[in-house]
């Protein structure tokens, strides 16, 4: 197998500052297969994306495409050399206010030997070869802005494929698709296949991976963690070398709890997902578990009241809890400290004083005039309480690493009590020592109040909770006492093995 | 951790020279700017004087105060301008056509500031214009609306209306006081209302927004809308509030040149818009603030007047003042996004 590769990388490297990203990667693509690349948020995946489709100078190492050395300067030379990359913003690869023939043309608009004047009789005449040879039903005269998601996607790798490639990269291709618009995705993908392109699909979802795979390459910490291509292909197998244990660090002694909190019964946060029910105890901290794209954001602001769900009833200490804003959740005592604090976190434009504050500032202050001594006072407290270091509570926060910036944000959620502390990938971009910080503290404190983490990585689950469920597919598939774990179950059903056969 | 540490100790010794420009630079030039007209213009150092920059700089200001409440919630109100001449023709409509008092003259035009401030809001936040085309289009509409009931006349005791009769009312006394009446101060007669209007709102805005919740509120959802709402916060109301708070200031601003003008004049206030807008962006230069401030904007305001008030005492010809204006706000705009954004980064 090895000796026929289409294209090969070997011990590439990349580092941005002192930051290793990439420590030496190999993988190899055979023409005619499909080769999924998995790995968690920060593995790599993207970084080694960039460099093959020519966006990043490698480190290191070494890349051939048939035999040639391969080293892409820019998008286009990695275009022209045959390897085309369709990346997972779809609006990234179509021009909208376009038609689809102009699209499907689009790159032979500009460049060496383009023609100055504009032909459209020629543009539609190149555009239906490109679309038949694809195989693509769509009407060419259609303008981009009109398609569904799923044809823009067709047109975009359509455009990609006008180049004939030898290589495609699709990154995620199905993370905004229904499931029947995938399926058109997959015949496409198996008739590539059979044409013998080479085919490199990055994706989470475990349908997707079961349908299409003929090996599985697992990325993690920027080193390849595992390669399968003996069929049946093992998918746990897969999901451990991406999620699977690194050194425990420490044991925890897993607490139960006497007094239920949060009671949900028959939620249901997607169509056609099966509905959840779940208990949150008082003093326990249970942590959430999946893969990218199962449902575990969509949970966290469901139950933080931002997001509707389709059925199901909660109950907070007894009462019935509907929370229809951010403002009715925090009346309630139930706190988020949000997925991805640059974006929904900080306020850039605050200091960390007034980050601190932010959600409670009606408690700090009478008749609407803020209490600025209480203020300073709060954000003092909290600053000493999670260990953030900085000069003084005035300090922007782009003066903070990332480590401190998410102590700061779960500081803002702990200056005042809450019934339920939900925290969503609070580990996110954050290192190890922050980490331990901000986990022992969530322990130390989880009297009084039930505490909910939405977790990828399984370590981090295994780290800081007492309990562990794991999501798949919308719903919750798996219960785990966090003492004396069945990790082979566990990673079954985060690879949603036994539940769905096929998808 | 480490790396935090020594970013975070850069900081503490890093007030540099270009800091110190950045944060003291304008009021520098402030400061230097009359002590040049001291010396070079006679009579420029006087309570008149200043009086009368104060004044000239007056509506412009009230306006500028409001829409700075627009700019702290990320958006942008360009109507304002058009809805103080809108305001000064309803006010002078409602006393000369209607035969109405100073009372309800203020009142309508307070309700037509806060109505096109409302229907501002919702088409930002419920319609999703973007809101330098949803306000740009208010705009429009204002400057044809005010012109409709008069068949694009100006309106002035004794005109005739379009049926033919004579409009017969005037404005009242009361009225026309707020533009003419002079409070004493030391030397009698010396205030004009409109400069304590301007005072009073300068007080009350920059409390609002440094020391309530609300303000605070507002200027995080400028900032980061997304973690305002997740904080808690009814975005859509703070929008659509800072959208009325504009058109208010602006009716005021429009009622305050009705009473100085004490007719309906439709070919006035048509530098306010350009002159309010540059005196809240020349405030984002003022102590360094990069952002949207009460202070700096009432800064801004007297900067530009204290200039025109000098280059006019020193005979510059009139049609250059738009040009100087101009200059003190690329400047400014400079010092923000330049100089000090650099720094941030």
């Amino acid at each position: 197998m090895v000796g026929n590769a289409v294209f090969r990388v070997e011990g590439l490297r990349k580092s941005f500052g002192r930051n290793e990203v990439l420590g030496g990667i190999a993988l190899d693509l055979h023409a005619g297969e499909v080769t999924v690349l998995m790995g968690a948020n920060g593995a790599g995946k993207s970084t080694l994306v960039k460099i093959v489709s020519g966006v990043y100078e490698r480190g290191g190492g070494t890349m051939t495409l048939a035999g040639q050395d391969f080293a892409p300067n820019t998008p286009a030379e990695a275009i022209r050399a045959g390897v085309v990359t369709v990346h997972q913003n779809i609006n990234d690869g179509v021009v909208a206010d376009l038609d689809v023939a102009t699209n499907l043309t689009l790159d032979r608009l500009s460049g060496k030997g383009a023609p100055t004047l504009f032909n459209p009789a020629r543009v539609r005449r190149e555009a239906k070869a490109v679309a038949d040879r694809m195989g693509l039903a769509i009407d060419l005269k259609a303008r981009v802005s009109d398609l569904s998601l799923a044809d823009r996607q067709m047109v975009a790798i359509a455009r990609a494929l006008a180049h004939q490639p030898k290589v495609l990269i699709l990154d995620e291709p199905t993370s905004s698709l229904s499931s029947a618009e995938a399926d058109r995705l997959f015949a496409l993908v198996d008739r590539l296949r059979e044409q013998g392109v080479a085919i490199l699909y990055i994706s989470h979802r475990m349908s997707d991976i079961r349908r299409l795979a003929d090996r599985i390459v697992s990325m993690r910490d920027g080193v390849v963690s595992g390669a399968f291509d003996i069929k049946p292909l093992d998918y746990e197998g897969a999901v451990n070398a991406m999620l699977g244990r690194k050194i425990h660090l420490d044991r925890i002694v897993a607490r139960s709890s006497a007094r239920a909190v949060l009671s949900v019964e028959g939620l249901r946060i997607a169509q056609s997902a099966k509905p959840i029910s779940l208990t949150l105890g008082d003093g326990e901290v249970v942590a959430i578990t999946g893969l990218v794209g199962v449902g575990k954001t969509a949970l966290a602001e469901t139950l933080f009241g931002v997001r509707r769900s389709l059925a199901g009833t909660m109950t907070m200490n007894g009462k019935p809890y509907a929370p229809r804003s951010a403002g009715d959740a925090i009346a309630a005592g139930v706190f988020l400290v949000a997925k991805d604090r640059a974006t929904s976190g900080i306020v850039g434009g605050f200091n960390i004083e007034r980050n601190v504050s932010l959600p409670f500032l009606g408690r700090m202050s009478s008749l609407s005039v803020l209490k600025r001594r209480l203020e300073r006072a709060t954000a003092r407290r909290q600053i000493e309480q999670l260990g953030i270091v900085c000069r003084s509570e005035k300090d922007d926060m782009s003066a903070l690493s990332g480590g401190n910036q998410q102590k700061v944000m779960v500081a803002r959620w702990m200056a005042q009590n809450a019934a339920l502390f939900i925290l969503d990938e609070p580990f996110q971009g954050v290192d190890i020592s922050a980490r331990r910080d901000i986990a022992a503290k969530l322990r130390a404190s989880a009297n009084g109040r039930a505490t909910l983490l939405f977790v990828t990585e399984l370590d981090e689950a295994l780290e800081t909770a007492d309990r562990i469920l794991v999501m798949s597919e919308h719903t919750i598939v798996g219960e785990h006492r966090n003492a004396d774990v069945d990790l082979d179950r566990l990673l079954a059903e985060v690879a949603g093995g036994p539940l769905h056969s096929a998808a | 951790m480490e790396l935090g540490k020594n970013r975070s100790g850069a900081g503490v010794r890093g007030m540099t020279l270009r800091d110190h420009a950045i944060r003291y630079g304008f009021i520098v030039l402030l400061f230097g700017l009359v002590a040049y007209f001291a010396i070079a213009a006679d009579g420029f150092v006087s309570p008149q004087s200043a009086v009368f920059i104060f004044q000239s700089v007056a509506i412009t200001g009230v306006l500028a105060l409001g829409v700075t409440a627009t700019l702290v919630v990320g958006g942008f109100d360009l109507s304002i301008g058009s809805v103080a001449t809108s305001a000064m023709m309803a006010a002078a409509y409602v006393m000369v056509v209607l035969e109405q008092n100073a009372f309800v003259a203020v009142i309508i035009c307070l309700l037509i500031g806060a109505f096109v401030g409302l229907i501002n809001g919702w088409l930002i936040v419920y319609m999703r214009v973007p809101d330098l085309l949803a306000t740009l289009g208010m705009m429009f509409l204002l400057v044809g609306l005010q012109r409709i009931p008069t068949e694009g006349r100006s309106i002035a005791t004794g005109m005739t209306m379009p049926d033919g009769s004579v409009a017969n009312g005037k404005f009242s006394d009361a009225f026309l006081a707020l533009g003419r009446h002079r409070f004493d101060f030391f030397i009698p007669n010396l205030i004009p209302v409109s400069v304590v209007v301007l005072l009073v709102l300068a007080v009350l805005i920059w409390f609002f927004l440094e020391y309530t919740r609300f303000g605070r509120m507002m200027y995080a959802v400028g900032s980061n809308e997304r973690a305002a709402e997740l904080a808690g916060a009814p975005v859509k109301a703070y929008k659509i509030w800072a959208y009325v708070i504009s058109g208010v200031f602006a009716s005021i601003g429009g009622i305050l040149l009705a009473a100085r003008l004490g007719r309906g004049d439709i070919a006035s206030g048509n530098n306010l818009l350009l002159d309010a807008v540059a005196a809240a962006l020349i405030g984002y230069a003022v102590l360094g603030a990069a952002k949207p401030n009460a202070f700096g904007t009432a800064i801004g305001a007297l900067f530009v007047g204290i200039l025109l008030q000098g280059l006019t005492m020193m005979n510059a010809p009139y049609y250059t003042q738009d040009f100087v204006k101009g200059v003190v706000l690329v400047v400014a705009l400079v010092f923000t996004f330049a100089l000090s954004g650099r720094g941030r980064n």
